[in-house]
């Protein structure tokens, strides 16, 4: 589980060009979304699609992303009971 | 009567360097155009973290209009009625290129929505408007090479039919990392170079 977190923020730092965030300063808990990194609703969609091209995990209702993608944590959790490749 | 405007201030950004009203604000020799356009943002000390989530037009457009505006010294709390009038050839191809090889394969058919956001060349007029809160006229015509008769004509009747304060013209291009320029001027009530198509293609080609 750890890697995964670890690979998480890798992937989101370099997908969604978060130019001056490291991999250290994104907790596990902390929201992707509002006041936490300040992502955006075209980065909710590239999460949509990195889930889909790294996991094999399709989201028929973006609408869902609203909880997957509360914190890196959550996302991980997901993930691991839902991954296909 | 017909008012007198004038070049207020201008921009060029090509061949590795960026220039406000002739004189060289940054130079670097970087391999490729996102290194040189980065060390071009952090010189210049343009704060605003979506400038890495544009691609290379927006990028290109953005710092220019950016360093222009800025030198305005405009008040961020207030609207500015300045139209933009921004012109190319390649319109917004780089981007459309990657857009087409995300989507060529059936087997590996990922469209990125932050690529395909930029498959218009008119979004790098966006950008600058959002930064600068910039509710104000725009067009992007694509021509096969700078057009300093059409830009003159638009931006002098924007000003007389009072459509704007201020225009802010001129070309935008990006084709690759060889092939990259940005060319903005702002034209005004105020300043000291006459508006017209012969003093344009003179800053334009220096």
């Amino acid at each position: 589980m750890e890697s995964l977190k670890q690979e998480l923020k890798e992937n989101i730092i370099e997908q969604l060009n978060l130019e001056d965030i490291s991999v250290a300063e994104i907790g596990d808990n902390d929201p992707l979304f509002g006041d936490g990194l300040g992502l955006d609703s075209i980065d909710a969609l590239e999460l949509i699609v990195m889930l889909d091209k790294d996991y094999g995990i399709k989201l028929t209702d973006p609408k869902e992303g609203k909880t997957i993608f509360e914190s890196i944590e959550v996302m991980a959790n997901y993930i691991s009971a839902n991954r296909t490749k | 009567m017909t008012k007198n405007n004038y070049i207020k201030s201008y921009v060029h950004i090509k061949n590795n360097t960026v220039s406000l009203n002739g004189t060289v604000v940054y130079n670097d020799i970087e391999p490729d155009f996102k290194s040189f356009i980065k060390g071009a943002y952090k010189a210049v000390d343009t704060k605003y973290p979506k400038f890495f989530k544009m691609d290379s037009l927006s990028k290109l457009a953005f710092l220019a209009g950016d360093i222009v505006l800025n030198s305005e010294q405009l008040s961020i709390e207030e609207e500015h009625n300045i139209a933009l009038v921004f012109s190319n050839k390649a319109s917004s191809l780089d981007t459309d290129r990657k857009h087409q090889e995300s989507i060529q394969y059936k087997e590996n058919y990922y469209p990125s929505p932050a690529v395909f956001v930029y498959t218009l060349p008119n979004i790098c007029i966006g950008e600058i408007s959002i930064k600068h809160k910039l509710y104000s006229e725009n067009s992007f015509f694509i021509f096969d090479s700078f057009n300093a008769a059409h830009l003159e004509v638009y931006a002098t009747s924007l000003l007389a039919d009072d459509k704007a304060d201020k225009v802010l013209c001129g070309w935008v291009e990006y084709d690759g990392d060889d092939s990259y320029e940005a060319f903005l001027y702002l034209v005004s009530p105020e300043g000291k170079i006459t508006h017209n198509k012969e003093e344009i293609i003179k800053l334009y080609t220096n």
